[in-house]
């Protein structure tokens, strides 16, 4: 080992090291921000780390560099402007974006060595099995993050609906045949043929789509994280590809950490890995629940006026937003109407759902956005046991979190979900644009009990006319 | 072999630490977390690097690692940033109340 090996190693270690106190700083709120800018000055030395090695054992021609800034260029720039523009809203779209390309890049890598095995002659590895194990498992996790990670972010976007043949149990026989081509192929590989390659590709990324595609969008953030932990998973499988410990260091860390967080996702929505992966939507059941279940009926709705009448002799007051209120961007309004609130004397608090919004922890990003401090942010056990000391709720653009269906109708499709106990509050206000159906389609309880009021409009514009009917009665005033 | 069972060590060891890091999250942090660690995973990147150092010259190969490198680097750039921009508004509101009090 001479010098510059010497180096290179320190600055391996030194990377996975800031990479590891990185992904341990994100878990707390105070370091969150100084970790994330760690570990992407982890990522900058690792790259450093591998310039300084080839420059210095095999040297790095015009035409490489070339190459190299322009894929830095395109791919930076790309990433940048997506990063900056995207709104808040859409972040779990993003998140899978992104995700499908780390994928791709896995993806391409494995097949490039594939294809052109000269390239890395002077490997210790050589062109032999393991190193062909490698290639086949980057080229099969790195297709699936891929074709997955695209599906869910199209079908989050609303690009794209389960079509009905992939909810049909059919779906299961095709799965079942592209995971058997794929295992062929892979087999061929390895056993040295080279004409096995296409079909492992072909086949592995019509399975990520084929498993994803029928699977509902509710539980799409559980798929999304399965996918992050996929994506590490290629890379660390890439790693041994090209030999890099650094990147099988980090891509199996990733693999790990996101394996937990799918696991916490799963807990909060009180569904079982197996089930969201091989249950299929929701949606499907919840077809026959509409028609067995009916029409509303009995609905209670009344103005703004009123809830403003209500709010005003409150004393402790329950916000539970939901995706809804996202969508309408009402967030700073509602905070406008807790700051008025507040300054009435009335104790104001949010519930959030482990799964509000579209992702865990989505919903208090968003929150944040309109200057909500994170300490009046109640998670679901801290909040359920205050709702029967609770004036009013107001419920809004939530809807399958807080139905009563999920405790007491054991044929409800959600039964056994964790919810938010609303009901138990003295009143509940539900601020909704009209009696359409959840997310996953299911009639809401809730809304035919005797303490719920509906509400009707846009999240936005309702909380506008709240605000202005709680001014003129004069809450907030200081006197 | 030697290159295979130390790096059958390192993949080990690195999924325990893993495990490890991240026991207890806050809610709030979820959505954060989970880009941040995704963009880690485009490390990647290295792998498409080496494959444009290491392809002497041959085309298709330079290409392929290329596009590889700018498709992790999106993944890492724009994960690191869109994390950052969440992160942010956590830590914006933490001063503000220290200024306050």
């Amino acid at each position: 080992m001479d010098a510059s090996q010497i180096l290179k190693f320190a600055i391996d270690l030194i990377a996975v090291l800031l990479l590891a106190l990185g992904i341990k700083g994100l878990s707390k709120i105070r370091s969150a921000r100084e970790a994330n800018r760690l570990a992407a000055l982890a990522m900058s030395l690792a790259v450093a780390g591998v310039l300084f090695q080839s420059f210095n054992d095999i040297g790095i021609s015009l035409a490489s560099w070339l190459w190299i800034v322009l894929g830095v260029l395109v791919g930076g720039f790309l990433g940048w402007i997506t990063a900056k523009r995207v709104p808040m809203t859409s972040m779990p779209e993003t998140v899978a974006l992104f995700n499908g390309c780390g994928g791709i890049s896995s993806l391409l890598v494995a097949l490039g060595v594939a294809l052109y095995p000269l390239a890395i002659g002077d490997s210790e590895l050589g062109i032999g099995l393991i190193e062909k194990i490698s290639i086949v498992v980057s080229i099969f996790v790195g297709a699936i993050t891929f074709s997955g990670s695209m599906v869910a972010m199209a079908k989050l976007q609303g690009w794209l609906n389960t079509p009905a043949f992939m909810q049909s149990k059919f779906r299961h026989a095709l799965n079942i045949s592209l995971s058997v081509l794929s295992f062929i192929a892979s087999v061929h590989i390895i056993s040295g043929g080279d004409s096995g390659i296409w079909p492992l590709v072909i086949g592995s990324t019509l399975l990520g789509i084929g498993v994803t595609l029928p699977i509902g969008g509710a539980d799409m953030p559980v798929v999304i994280s399965l996918l992050n932990s996929y994506s590490g998973v290629a890379a660390a499988a890439a790693g041994f590809v090209v030999g890099s410990q650094l990147l099988i260091v980090a891509g199996a860390m990733v693999g790990a950490a996101g394996l937990i967080l799918t696991q916490v996702m799963c807990d909060g929505m009180n569904r079982s890995l197996l089930s969201v992966l091989f249950g299929g939507a929701i949606a499907a059941n919840s077809v026959s629940s509409i028609e067995k279940g009916g029409e509303y009926t009995n609905i209670t709705s009344c103005s703004v006026e009123e809830c403003a009448l209500t709010l005003e002799v409150a004393e402790r007051v329950v916000i539970v937003p939901g995706y809804g209120l996202a969508v309408a961007q009402a967030q700073h309004t509602l905070r406008e109407v807790t700051r008025v609130l507040e300054a009435g004397g009335i104790e104001v608090s949010y519930a959030i759902h482990p799964v509000a919004g579209r992702m865990p922890g989505h919903m208090n990003v968003l929150l944040a956005e309109a200057d909500v401090p994170y300490q009046q942010l109640k998670e679901m056990d801290q909040v359920n046991p205050d709702f029967p000391a609770t004036d009013v709720v107001l419920v809004l653009g939530a809807n399958d979190v807080v139905n009563p269906q999920a405790k007491n109708d054991p044929s409800s499709p959600l039964y056994g979900m964790p919810v938010l106990d609303v009901q138990e509050s003295r009143t509940v206000f539900v601020v909704k644009r009209g009696m359409s159906a959840g997310y996953s389609g299911i009639k809401n309880d809730l809304f035919e009990l005797s303490n719920t009021s509906m509400v009707f409009g846009d999240a936005k514009k309702v909380l506008g006319d709240l605000l202005v009917e709680l001014k003129e009665l004069g809450v907030g005033r200081r006197t | 072999m030697g290159f295979f069972s130390e790096a059958l060590w390192v993949l080990l060891l690195g999924s325990l630490l893993g495990l490890e890091l991240i026991g207890k999250v806050p809610p709030t942090l979820h959505t954060p977390l989970m880009s941040g660690a995704n963009a880690i995973s485009g490390i990647t990147m290295l792998a498409g690097l080496t494959l444009i150092i290491k392809a002497a010259g041959n085309l298709p190969l330079m290409i392929m690692g290329s596009v590889a490198l700018g498709f992790a680097l999106f993944n890492v750039i724009g994960g690191f940033v869109v994390t950052d921009r969440m992160l942010a508004m956590f830590s914006r509101k933490s001063n503000r109340r220290k200024d306050n009090s």
